[in-house]
Protein backbone atom coordinates (compact mmCIF):
# COMPACT_ATOMS: atom_id res chain seq x y z
CA UNK A 1 0.00 0.00 0.00
CA UNK A 2 1.37 3.33 -1.15
CA UNK A 3 1.88 5.70 2.01
CA UNK A 4 1.76 9.99 1.54
CA UNK A 5 4.51 11.76 3.23
CA UNK A 6 4.07 15.26 3.76
CA UNK A 7 7.46 17.23 4.48
CA UNK A 8 6.04 20.44 6.85
CA UNK A 9 7.29 22.71 8.86
CA UNK A 10 4.77 26.07 8.77
CA UNK A 11 7.86 28.06 9.46
CA UNK A 12 10.33 28.90 6.11
CA UNK A 13 14.24 28.40 5.39
CA UNK A 14 14.05 25.07 8.20
CA UNK A 15 15.11 22.69 5.57
CA UNK A 16 11.90 21.17 4.19
CA UNK A 17 13.13 21.06 0.67
CA UNK A 18 16.54 19.37 1.55
CA UNK A 19 15.09 16.92 3.65
CA UNK A 20 12.13 16.51 1.18
CA UNK A 21 15.06 15.41 -1.60
CA UNK A 22 17.06 13.39 0.70
CA UNK A 23 14.25 11.36 2.22
CA UNK A 24 12.76 10.66 -1.06
CA UNK A 25 16.44 9.84 -2.26
CA UNK A 26 16.90 7.44 0.56
CA UNK A 27 13.60 5.54 0.04
CA UNK A 28 14.28 5.28 -3.54
CA UNK A 29 18.05 4.55 -2.91
CA UNK A 30 16.59 1.42 -0.45
CA UNK A 31 14.21 0.04 -3.42
CA UNK A 32 10.98 1.57 -2.97
CA UNK A 33 9.84 3.66 -6.33
CA UNK A 34 9.51 6.67 -4.29
CA UNK A 35 8.15 10.30 -6.07
CA UNK A 36 8.86 13.73 -4.57
CA UNK A 37 5.97 16.50 -5.63
CA UNK A 38 6.76 20.06 -5.03
CA UNK A 39 3.98 22.24 -4.01
CA UNK A 40 5.19 25.16 -3.84
CA UNK A 41 3.66 26.91 -6.72
CA UNK A 42 5.02 29.88 -8.14
CA UNK A 43 8.35 29.09 -5.67
CA UNK A 44 9.36 26.08 -6.96
CA UNK A 45 13.00 25.06 -5.79
CA UNK A 46 13.06 21.13 -5.59
CA UNK A 47 13.92 20.78 -9.28
CA UNK A 48 17.26 22.87 -8.04
CA UNK A 49 17.73 21.07 -4.96
CA UNK A 50 17.39 17.85 -6.87
CA UNK A 51 19.39 19.03 -10.11
CA UNK A 52 16.72 18.65 -12.94
CA UNK A 53 16.03 22.28 -13.16
CA UNK A 54 17.13 21.75 -16.73
CA UNK A 55 14.49 19.29 -17.60
CA UNK A 56 11.49 20.69 -16.56
CA UNK A 57 8.76 20.29 -19.17
CA UNK A 58 5.14 19.99 -17.42
CA UNK A 59 4.52 20.52 -13.85
CA UNK A 60 2.56 19.76 -11.58
CA UNK A 61 -0.42 22.57 -12.38
CA UNK A 62 -0.37 20.95 -16.08
CA UNK A 63 -1.71 17.69 -14.62
CA UNK A 64 -3.97 19.10 -12.61
CA UNK A 65 -5.66 20.97 -15.81
CA UNK A 66 -4.74 17.90 -17.93
CA UNK A 67 -2.54 19.65 -20.13
CA UNK A 68 -0.20 16.91 -19.67
CA UNK A 69 -0.03 13.68 -18.66
CA UNK A 70 1.33 12.43 -15.20
CA UNK A 71 3.52 10.20 -17.07
CA UNK A 72 5.00 13.49 -19.15
CA UNK A 73 5.20 15.42 -16.22
CA UNK A 74 7.42 13.29 -13.67
CA UNK A 75 10.95 13.61 -14.11
CA UNK A 76 13.39 10.30 -13.51
CA UNK A 77 15.98 10.93 -11.18
CA UNK A 78 19.51 11.34 -12.83
CA UNK A 79 21.34 9.57 -9.77
CA UNK A 80 18.28 6.90 -9.30
CA UNK A 81 16.15 5.29 -12.07
CA UNK A 82 13.35 4.55 -8.66
CA UNK A 83 12.87 8.28 -7.80
CA UNK A 84 10.60 10.77 -9.83
CA UNK A 85 9.78 14.23 -9.10
CA UNK A 86 7.41 16.64 -9.91
CA UNK A 87 7.90 19.87 -10.10
CA UNK A 88 5.47 22.94 -9.06
CA UNK A 89 4.59 25.48 -11.86
CA UNK A 90 7.06 28.74 -11.41
CA UNK A 91 4.25 30.96 -13.16
CA UNK A 92 1.23 30.44 -11.50
CA UNK A 93 -0.19 31.17 -7.99
CA UNK A 94 -1.04 28.41 -5.26
CA UNK A 95 -4.69 28.98 -6.00
CA UNK A 96 -4.01 26.53 -9.21
CA UNK A 97 -3.99 23.45 -6.81
CA UNK A 98 -7.42 22.47 -6.33
CA UNK A 99 -7.99 20.16 -3.44
CA UNK A 100 -10.26 17.37 -6.02
CA UNK A 101 -7.25 18.26 -8.68
CA UNK A 102 -4.25 17.26 -6.15
CA UNK A 103 -6.18 14.12 -4.68
CA UNK A 104 -6.46 13.13 -7.98
CA UNK A 105 -2.97 12.97 -9.08
CA UNK A 106 -1.68 11.26 -5.46
CA UNK A 107 -4.74 8.58 -6.67
CA UNK A 108 -3.14 8.18 -9.68
CA UNK A 109 0.65 8.16 -8.08
CA UNK A 110 -0.42 5.38 -5.24
CA UNK A 111 -1.36 2.89 -7.80
CA UNK A 112 2.29 2.84 -9.31
CA UNK A 113 4.92 3.90 -6.26
CA UNK A 114 5.13 3.09 -2.76
CA UNK A 115 6.27 6.69 -1.36
CA UNK A 116 4.92 9.84 -2.14
CA UNK A 117 6.86 12.86 -0.61
CA UNK A 118 5.01 16.11 -0.60
CA UNK A 119 7.37 18.65 -0.34
CA UNK A 120 5.05 21.80 1.09
CA UNK A 121 5.58 25.17 0.87
CA UNK A 122 5.95 27.60 4.12
CA UNK A 123 3.02 29.03 5.71
CA UNK A 124 -0.57 27.66 6.29
CA UNK A 125 -2.43 28.87 3.23
CA UNK A 126 -3.97 26.96 0.36
CA UNK A 127 -0.43 25.00 -1.09
CA UNK A 128 0.56 24.10 2.52
CA UNK A 129 -2.79 23.01 3.17
CA UNK A 130 -3.26 20.34 0.06
CA UNK A 131 0.46 19.17 0.95
CA UNK A 132 -0.91 17.59 4.05
CA UNK A 133 -4.33 17.54 3.55
CA UNK A 134 -3.74 13.96 2.11
CA UNK A 135 -0.88 12.78 4.07
CA UNK A 136 -0.75 9.44 5.75
CA UNK A 137 2.57 10.25 7.67
CA UNK A 138 4.09 14.16 8.84
CA UNK A 139 7.74 14.69 9.04
CA UNK A 140 7.74 18.26 10.69
CA UNK A 141 10.71 19.95 10.43
CA UNK A 142 11.88 21.97 12.84
CA UNK A 143 14.80 23.94 13.81
CA UNK A 144 15.82 24.51 17.94
CA UNK A 145 14.84 27.86 17.64
CA UNK A 146 11.46 30.07 19.23
CA UNK A 147 9.90 30.81 16.13
CA UNK A 148 10.29 27.65 14.67
CA UNK A 149 8.81 25.22 17.18
CA UNK A 150 6.09 27.43 17.74
CA UNK A 151 5.18 26.73 14.23
CA UNK A 152 5.33 23.29 14.18
CA UNK A 153 2.96 23.70 16.95
CA UNK A 154 0.74 25.19 14.70
CA UNK A 155 1.20 22.66 11.81
CA UNK A 156 0.49 19.56 14.54
CA UNK A 157 -2.80 21.83 15.15
CA UNK A 158 -3.83 21.60 11.85
CA UNK A 159 -2.75 18.14 10.98
CA UNK A 160 -5.25 16.74 13.56
CA UNK A 161 -8.23 18.84 12.98
CA UNK A 162 -7.48 20.02 8.77
CA UNK A 163 -6.63 16.88 7.17
CA UNK A 164 -8.72 14.31 5.05
CA UNK A 165 -7.82 11.39 7.95
CA UNK A 166 -9.13 14.26 10.50
CA UNK A 167 -12.13 15.10 8.62
CA UNK A 168 -13.06 11.86 7.79
CA UNK A 169 -12.65 10.72 11.66
CA UNK A 170 -10.10 7.68 10.17
CA UNK A 171 -6.55 6.83 11.62
CA UNK A 172 -4.41 10.01 12.74
CA UNK A 173 -1.16 11.22 10.90
CA UNK A 174 1.41 9.26 11.76
CA UNK A 175 3.82 12.69 13.11
CA UNK A 176 7.58 12.46 13.35
CA UNK A 177 9.96 15.16 14.38
CA UNK A 178 13.16 15.89 12.63
CA UNK A 179 15.06 18.42 14.47
CA UNK A 180 17.65 20.25 11.68
CA UNK A 181 20.31 22.52 12.03
CA UNK A 182 21.29 21.22 15.63
CA UNK A 183 24.51 22.35 16.81
CA UNK A 184 25.23 20.10 19.92
CA UNK A 185 28.62 22.15 21.06
CA UNK A 186 25.74 25.61 21.63
CA UNK A 187 23.19 22.98 23.94
CA UNK A 188 25.99 22.59 25.78
CA UNK A 189 26.70 26.44 26.10
CA UNK A 190 23.36 26.14 26.71
CA UNK A 191 22.55 28.57 23.85
CA UNK A 192 20.39 26.53 22.13
CA UNK A 193 17.20 24.10 22.88
CA UNK A 194 18.26 20.66 23.14
CA UNK A 195 16.39 17.61 21.53
CA UNK A 196 15.14 17.14 25.02
CA UNK A 197 13.19 21.14 25.23
CA UNK A 198 11.95 20.67 21.37
CA UNK A 199 9.88 17.04 22.32
CA UNK A 200 9.49 18.53 25.84
CA UNK A 201 7.01 21.43 24.28
CA UNK A 202 6.12 19.39 20.60
CA UNK A 203 5.74 15.85 22.68
CA UNK A 204 6.33 14.10 19.07
CA UNK A 205 8.19 10.89 17.95
CA UNK A 206 11.78 11.83 16.85
CA UNK A 207 12.57 10.71 13.60
CA UNK A 208 16.36 11.98 13.81
CA UNK A 209 18.36 15.13 14.66
CA UNK A 210 20.52 16.77 11.71
CA UNK A 211 23.31 18.67 12.30
CA UNK A 212 24.16 21.88 10.95
CA UNK A 213 26.43 20.92 8.31
CA UNK A 214 28.84 22.54 5.18
CA UNK A 215 27.37 19.59 3.10
CA UNK A 216 23.87 20.88 3.07
CA UNK A 217 24.99 24.45 1.38
CA UNK A 218 27.48 22.11 -1.18
CA UNK A 219 25.17 19.57 -1.69
CA UNK A 220 22.35 22.29 -3.08
CA UNK A 221 25.42 24.07 -4.89
CA UNK A 222 25.62 20.91 -7.27
CA UNK A 223 22.19 19.84 -6.93
CA UNK A 224 22.65 16.82 -5.35
CA UNK A 225 20.51 15.79 -2.71
CA UNK A 226 22.65 15.65 0.74
CA UNK A 227 22.06 12.19 1.32
CA UNK A 228 24.12 10.95 -1.39
CA UNK A 229 27.17 12.66 0.60
CA UNK A 230 27.35 9.31 2.59
CA UNK A 231 30.66 10.21 4.25
CA UNK A 232 28.89 13.92 5.52
CA UNK A 233 27.31 14.28 9.22
CA UNK A 234 23.92 15.42 7.55
CA UNK A 235 24.04 12.63 4.96
CA UNK A 236 24.57 10.01 7.37
CA UNK A 237 21.92 11.53 9.78
CA UNK A 238 19.66 11.21 6.49
CA UNK A 239 20.04 7.86 5.67
CA UNK A 240 19.20 6.68 9.65
CA UNK A 241 16.25 8.67 9.72
CA UNK A 242 14.80 6.81 6.23
CA UNK A 243 16.41 3.69 8.11
CA UNK A 244 13.85 4.32 10.86
CA UNK A 245 10.98 5.48 9.49
CA UNK A 246 11.58 2.36 7.66
CA UNK A 247 11.20 0.51 11.33
CA UNK A 248 14.78 -0.19 11.73
CA UNK A 249 16.10 0.14 15.20
CA UNK A 250 18.97 2.89 14.44
CA UNK A 251 20.41 4.72 17.62
CA UNK A 252 20.45 7.94 17.09
CA UNK A 253 23.68 10.24 16.34
CA UNK A 254 24.84 13.55 16.19
CA UNK A 255 23.26 14.89 19.33
CA UNK A 256 26.26 14.82 21.59
CA UNK A 257 28.90 17.01 21.14
CA UNK A 258 31.21 15.51 19.80
CA UNK A 259 34.27 17.16 20.41
CA UNK A 260 36.42 16.68 23.53
CA UNK A 261 36.63 18.41 26.62
CA UNK A 262 40.24 19.61 25.49
CA UNK A 263 39.42 20.84 22.42
CA UNK A 264 36.53 23.04 23.41
CA UNK A 265 39.04 24.26 25.73
CA UNK A 266 41.62 25.64 23.17
CA UNK A 267 38.58 27.26 20.80
CA UNK A 268 39.15 24.22 18.47
CA UNK A 269 36.56 24.10 15.67
CA UNK B 1 34.79 28.17 23.11
CA UNK B 2 38.11 29.14 24.89
CA UNK B 3 40.00 28.77 27.84
CA UNK B 4 38.62 32.55 29.08
CA UNK B 5 35.18 31.51 28.36
CA UNK B 6 35.41 28.74 31.59
CA UNK B 7 35.74 31.49 33.88
CA UNK B 8 33.35 33.96 32.65
CA UNK B 9 30.03 34.61 35.05
CA UNK B 10 27.27 32.31 34.19
CA UNK B 11 23.95 34.17 33.31
CA UNK B 12 20.96 32.21 33.06
CA UNK B 13 20.89 29.93 29.28
CA UNK B 14 19.33 31.82 26.82
CA UNK B 15 18.09 28.35 26.34
CA UNK B 16 16.41 27.68 28.96
CA UNK B 17 14.79 31.39 28.59
CA UNK B 18 13.36 30.03 25.55
CA UNK B 19 12.30 26.91 26.82
CA UNK B 20 10.01 28.51 29.22
CA UNK B 21 8.55 31.24 27.07
CA UNK B 22 7.81 28.90 24.65
CA UNK B 23 5.92 26.19 27.14
CA UNK B 24 3.76 29.16 28.09
CA UNK B 25 3.19 30.57 24.43
CA UNK B 26 2.35 27.14 22.77
CA UNK B 27 0.00 25.88 26.05
CA UNK B 28 -2.22 29.37 25.55
CA UNK B 29 -2.30 28.91 21.87
CA UNK B 30 -3.08 25.24 22.51
CA UNK B 31 -5.83 25.93 24.54
CA UNK B 32 -7.30 28.86 22.71
CA UNK B 33 -7.09 26.68 19.50
CA UNK B 34 -10.41 24.68 20.20
CA UNK B 35 -12.43 27.68 21.01
CA UNK B 36 -15.38 28.61 19.02
CA UNK B 37 -14.86 31.94 16.80
CA UNK B 38 -17.87 33.23 18.87
CA UNK B 39 -16.45 33.17 22.47
CA UNK B 40 -14.57 36.57 22.27
CA UNK B 41 -18.06 38.16 21.32
CA UNK B 42 -20.38 36.21 23.66
CA UNK B 43 -18.21 37.33 26.05
CA UNK B 44 -18.23 40.96 25.77
CA UNK B 45 -22.07 40.91 25.36
CA UNK B 46 -22.81 39.18 28.59
CA UNK B 47 -20.38 41.27 30.51
CA UNK B 48 -22.53 44.08 29.05
CA UNK B 49 -25.65 42.56 30.12
CA UNK B 50 -24.01 41.88 33.70
CA UNK B 51 -22.59 45.42 33.77
CA UNK B 52 -26.34 46.86 33.61
CA UNK B 53 -27.25 44.91 36.86
CA UNK B 54 -23.81 44.33 38.72
CA UNK B 55 -21.25 46.71 38.87
CA UNK B 56 -18.41 44.53 37.77
CA UNK B 57 -15.11 45.58 35.90
CA UNK B 58 -14.35 43.83 32.73
CA UNK B 59 -11.76 41.27 34.36
CA UNK B 60 -14.01 40.11 36.68
CA UNK B 61 -15.44 37.90 33.86
CA UNK B 62 -14.29 35.23 32.27
CA UNK B 63 -15.56 33.03 29.72
CA UNK B 64 -13.85 29.46 28.92
CA UNK B 65 -14.63 26.70 26.72
CA UNK B 66 -13.91 22.94 27.28
CA UNK B 67 -14.08 20.21 25.05
CA UNK B 68 -14.12 16.33 25.60
CA UNK B 69 -14.84 13.48 23.71
CA UNK B 70 -18.57 13.65 24.13
CA UNK B 71 -19.60 16.83 25.71
CA UNK B 72 -18.65 20.61 25.56
CA UNK B 73 -18.57 22.60 28.58
CA UNK B 74 -19.35 26.34 28.25
CA UNK B 75 -18.16 27.91 32.08
CA UNK B 76 -18.85 31.64 32.49
CA UNK B 77 -17.39 33.23 35.99
CA UNK B 78 -17.85 35.89 37.13
CA UNK B 79 -16.31 37.73 40.57
CA UNK B 80 -18.65 40.11 42.60
CA UNK B 81 -17.04 42.95 44.12
CA UNK B 82 -16.64 43.02 47.87
CA UNK B 83 -19.58 44.80 49.39
CA UNK B 84 -22.95 43.93 48.18
CA UNK B 85 -23.48 43.76 44.58
CA UNK B 86 -25.75 46.82 44.08
CA UNK B 87 -27.96 47.93 41.01
CA UNK B 88 -26.68 50.83 38.92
Amino acid sequence: MARVIVVTSGKGGVGKTTTSAAIAMGLAKRGHKTAVIDFDVGLRNLDLIMGCERRVVYDFVNVINEEATLNQALIRDKNCNLLYILPASQTRDKDALTQEGVGRVLEELKKDFKYIVCDSPAGIEKGAHLAMYFADDAFVVTNPEVSSVRDSDRMLGLLSSKSRRAEQSEEPINEYLLLTRYAPERVKLGEMLSVDDVQDILSLHLLGVIPESKSVLNASNSGTPVILDEKSDAGQAYADIVARYLGEDVPHRFIDDKKGFFRNLFGGK
Amino acid sequence: MSLLDYFKISKVSSASLAKERLQILVAHERSSKNQPSYLPQLQKELLAVIQKYVNVSQDAISVSFEQDDDQETLELNIVLPDHQAKAV
